[in-house]
């Protein structure tokens, strides 16, 4: 029937939409840490100059929407949609953003995936024949997660060694029909697991499964192996997700090799007192549009699999009792 | 629980057999180290506590008010030093040792009142002064109550 | 000046190391709310017993500076107010013997929180 559908939860491109540019804008933390120089802009400190830690957050998202807008060299007009979302109730940190950049908005929300969902929702909607140019953009900030998710920020508590840090920041990609760039190839949408964890401060336990799963599906509805990418990165499972994710893979028959890494684990390094590496929407986010672009751009990698992990649970669930639901959403990006 | 999917999950691995390789590959607190730590930040703390009643009994108080006014001013200065913004780090670095002394009840009191002053003064700051508070308020009181009409029937 | 700064550093240190082997080894749920009540409510019972009264005698503000302290405070309150007042005592006297300290957390809770502003 479908030419485009591979399998059971992928689509193949036919015209694989071009990522025409990347923007980035981190906080502090970000900027000192080892990818600090991938980075377009870093932020002198939480606030810069806004009145609130919401509103810092929207603001940094506008600038890296723009930051795309300005760098792909084309009118805002010309721009058929804009995705965008983050981790705040009502994903407002995205809707005030898409007031002042007032395309017609779709809001996503894939909690910590969103970056790789929207990218594959952008490249259906291009692909699709629905438009010629899609803005992606997705943000979060370390002080207006911890107030909504956990604790507020000056309260003196200690946090578990499997917590991660949530990345102040906000990544942008501009997606087109042609042109000149990397290209968005395949996408695979994942299925909610939930393999029973309670503990809101291991996420990285939550989502493994659900990562793994789509690892799982995507190889086998492309019939490929790991072996078949030059770079796996996975958004936020840190150091206790990726390693349980890869051993899941690896009793599942799928050996990850060399190449399956995540970008939670590379954007901060162990001095900055992270206990298990960086998360939120703008982990995967700024990784993909600073790195991971900057390597695509310059042939060093020739095809990459972005796997967004998102732990889907509300501070309301969770105190209920309930678990933790994970999800996984792959997309391959070829140069 | 496990969601009902339309198909079997893909992984070879059961939901209880991962809870079991989920515990192994989690990182165990440092228990050893963080006991040592909230003995000693906590046994500070009321060191401190215990100079201040030793001065307010030098200059005159009872035993009991100095006991008081000691409280008092230590709450004075849980408060003070979260706003500052330095207590988040003694509670890091002491644990229990910074959460159990009363400085630490000042400090789960400020915090979220100046988290939410963004949302006003009424419902922001002023709601927010007893997220963590009114807990403690609701149940030592309740229980002093109930302790009180225990005491008053065995008389 | 410095008599007692002992005893209430080694009491206070141990009451504090209870309450981090409990936030250590119980589940993530219990939270440092749950263990600030936990002490507030055993204080009490350890209170009503008399066991914490020696404890305060020995170490003064080791016992009275955490938490259960406050508890004890409320327990002696209410029993010390029903033998004064009857019945009624039990509902003012925990309340009137920690006066002082939640009028404290209160003024300079609300003082400091519109002071200063959190850092992140």
């Amino acid at each position: 029937m479908d030419s485009k559908r591979a399998g059971n939860q992928t689509v193949v491109f036919g015209s694989p939409p071009v990522i025409l540019a990347s923007y980035s804008v981190v906080g502090p933390k970000e900027g000192q840490g080892p990818l600090g120089k991938t980075f377009n802009k870093i932020w002198k400190d939480q606030l810069n100059g806004e009145k609130s830690w919401e509103l810092a957050e929207s603001k940094m998202l506008q600038e890296a929407l723009q930051g795309s807008i300005d760098e792909a060299g084309i009118t805002k007009d010309r721009i058929d949609f804009m995705l965008a979302g983050d981790l705040l109730n009502q994903i407002v940190s995205s809707n005030f953003a898409a007031r002042q950049i007032a395309l017609p908005f779709i809001g996503v929300y894939g909690a910590c995936s969103t970056m790789a969902l929207s990218i594959a929702l952008g490249s259906m909607l291009i692909d699709g024949g629905f438009a010629e140019y899609v803005l992606i953009g997705v943000s979060s900030h370390h002080d207006t997660a911890e107030r909504q998710f956990r604790a507020p920020t000056e309260q003196g508590n200690q946090r578990a060694m499997s917590a991660q840090w949530t990345v102040t920041g906000a990544g942008s990609v501009l997606l087109g029909k042609q042109g000149v760039g990397p290209r968005v190839t395949a996408a695979t949408i994942g299925r909610v697991i939930d393999y029973g964890e309670t503990d809101a401060n291991n996420m990285g336990s939550a989502m493994a499964p659900a990562v793994a799963d789509t690892i799982l599906n995507h190889f086998q509805d492309l019939k490929r192996t790991a072996q078949d990418y030059d770079h796996i990165a996975s958004g936020d499972l840190g150091t206790v997700g990726i390693a349980l994710a890869a051993e899941v893979l690896k009793q599942s028959g799928s050996d990850m090799g060399t190449v399956f890494t995540d970008c939670g684990i590379r954007i901060f390094d162990s001095t900055q007192d992270v206990h298990a590496g960086g998360s939120g929407c703008a982990c995967s986010s700024v990784v993909f549009a600073g790195d991971l672009m900057q390597r695509l751009k310059a042939g060093e990698l020739k095809r990459v699999m972005l796997v967004g992990s998102g732990a889907l649970h509300s501070p309301t669930s969770a105190l209920q009792g309930e678990s933790i639901p994970g999800i996984g959403h792959a997309v391959v990006i070829e140069a | 629980m496990t969601n009902q999917s339309l198909r079997e999950p893909t992984l070879s691995i059961s939901p209880e057999d991962y809870k079991t390789l989920a515990k192994s590959y989690t990182p165990k607190p440092t228990i050893v180290k963080n006991i040592l730590r909230a003995f000693f930040v906590g046994g500070v703390i009321c060191a401190i506590g215990q100079v201040i009643i030793n001065f307010f009994s030098l200059i005159g108080l009872t035993r009991a008010e100095a006991s008081n006014a000691s409280t008092a001013t230590m709450i004075f200065f849980g408060a003070l030093l979260t706003g500052l913004g330095v207590y988040d780090e003694i509670g890091k670095f002491g644990g229990a040792g910074s959460i159990v002394p009363v400085t630490g009840f000042a400090n789960s009191i400020v915090s979220p009142a100046m988290e939410f002053k963004r949302e006003g003064y009424v419902q922001g700051v002023g709601a927010k002064l007893f997220t963590v508070a009114g807990p403690v308020l609701v149940y030592g009181i309740a229980a002093s109550i109930i302790i009180g009409v225990i005491a008053y029937f065995i008389h | 000046m410095f008599n007692m700064i002992l005893p209430a550093f080694f009491v206070g240190g141990l009451i504090c190391v209870i309450g981090q082997l409990l936030m250590d080894l119980t589940k993530p749920s219990f939270t440092p709310a749950h263990v600030l009540v936990t002490f507030v409510t055993g204080g009490a019972i350890l209170g009503a017993l008399g066991i914490y009264e020696p404890l305060v005698k020995f170490a003064g503000a080791g016992a009275t500076i955490p938490l259960s302290g406050f508890g004890y405070s409320l327990a002696k309150g209410a029993i010390e107010a029903v033998g004064k007042r009857g019945i009624l005592g039990a509902l003012s006297g925990g309340v009137e013997a920690t006066a002082v300290g939640i009028a404290a957390a209160v003024f300079f809770g609300y003082l400091m929180s519109i002071t200063f502003n959190p850092k992140g």
